[in-house]
């Protein structure tokens, strides 16, 4: 299935939340995450599941003033 | 000491972490500012991606106390949105609420931080507002739960001091008991101790000393300034006189032609 990470469209093999971001490189890093502009906890990763289009932000800290 | 939200700091500097020449140059910078607390973002990251976590590392080892913005946000959904990550990341409820209302001067929306504040004290979250010398706006940050305020001196990054002076000094006297902190727009460290002068409680700024030829004598620059300025209004200054007043005694001079 296909989802907009981070405003990228991209091919992920399994529509649970936790799953995909571990496929996708995330495992271990330090990051939050929203699908559909909704923030979703890390606590609700493994209960999330994806569907086809689904807008998956994924953000890290970063620099800030 | 200064305290927001319960939790004192010996420095009343509050220094930003982008813009640097590089992470070593930042992590001078801070260590030579004093400063006690770093404010921070959250952005997009790349799977696979260590740049996050890079940072992260540097900012825990300097020691300070995270201050998570959201900055560049411009509706109340986006920020809370982004203030819901950031608490997760950082592990810590405190918040500098950006809601932008104007692209050209990054002024922020009114109407939207108050709802946000709102939305965000609800939630648990220890709310700094980005705000303006509004005393009205003001008035209504508290309402939403505010505890602390963050008027800006001048526009985000323009180095132009305190604009209004008038409007900061009428908002440090109406709200005397609350922590208040000149946010944005300083250039020089004279500006701070001007801010610090007024019975400010403490100045934050990052691109000052970022963007200085030299970040780490810039820091040292401002802490100095800061701890000046706050010196200088807790010793009560004398009142201002347009008539000069010898300061040598009269009495006494010797009588020469």
């Amino acid at each position: 299935m296909k989802i907009q990470l981070n405003g990228v469209e991209t091919d992920i093999t399994d529509p649970n939340l936790a799953s995909a971001l571990q496929e996708l490189g995330y495992g271990g890093a330090a990051v939050a995450t929203a699908v559909n502009e909704a923030f979703v906890p890390a606590s609700r990763r493994t209960t999330h599941i994806l569907s086809d289009g689904d807008r998956v932000e994924v953000v890290a800290p970063k620099q800030g003033g | 000491m200064v305290s927001f939200y319960g939790t004192e700091l010996a420095s009343r500097f509050m220094l930003g972490t982008a813009l640097y020449p590089s992470p070593a140059i930042l992590a001078e910078a801070f260590r030579a500012s004093g400063a006690g607390i770093a404010t921070v973002s959250v952005r997009r990251e790349a799977g696979g991606g260590s740049a996050g976590g890079d940072f992260w590392a540097m900012i825990k080892d300097l020691g300070v106390k995270v201050l998570p913005n959201t900055a560049g946000c411009y509706s109340v959904k986006e920020a809370v949105t982004t203030a819901q990550m950031a608490r997760e990341i950082f592990g810590t409820p405190w918040i500098k609420l950006e809601v932008i209302g104007h692209a050209d001067t990054l002024q922020p929306d009114p109407f939207g931080l108050v709802e946000a504040a709102r939305i965000l004290t609800d939630e648990g979250f220890q709310v700094f507002p980005y705000t303006t010398e509004d005393v009205v706006l003001a008035e209504r940050l508290l309402e939403a739960g505010c505890e602390v305020l963050m008027p800006w001196g001048a526009p985000i990054g323009t180095g132009l001091g305190l604009t209004n002076p008038y409007g900061l000094r009428t908002l440090r006297a109406q709200f005397p008991d609350v922590p208040l902190v000149v946010d944005a727009g300083l250039g020089l460290p004279s500006q701070a101790a001007q801010a610090m002068e007024m019975g400010y409680d403490a100045v934050l700024l990052n691109t000052a000393v970022a963007k200085a030829g030299d970040p780490v004598r810039m820091a040292q620059g401002f802490a100095r300034a800061i701890e000046a300025g706050r010196l200088a209004y807790e010793a009560d200054p004398m009142e201002p006189r347009d008539m000069a007043a010898p300061s040598t005694p009269v009495l006494g001079k010797a009588f020469l032609g």
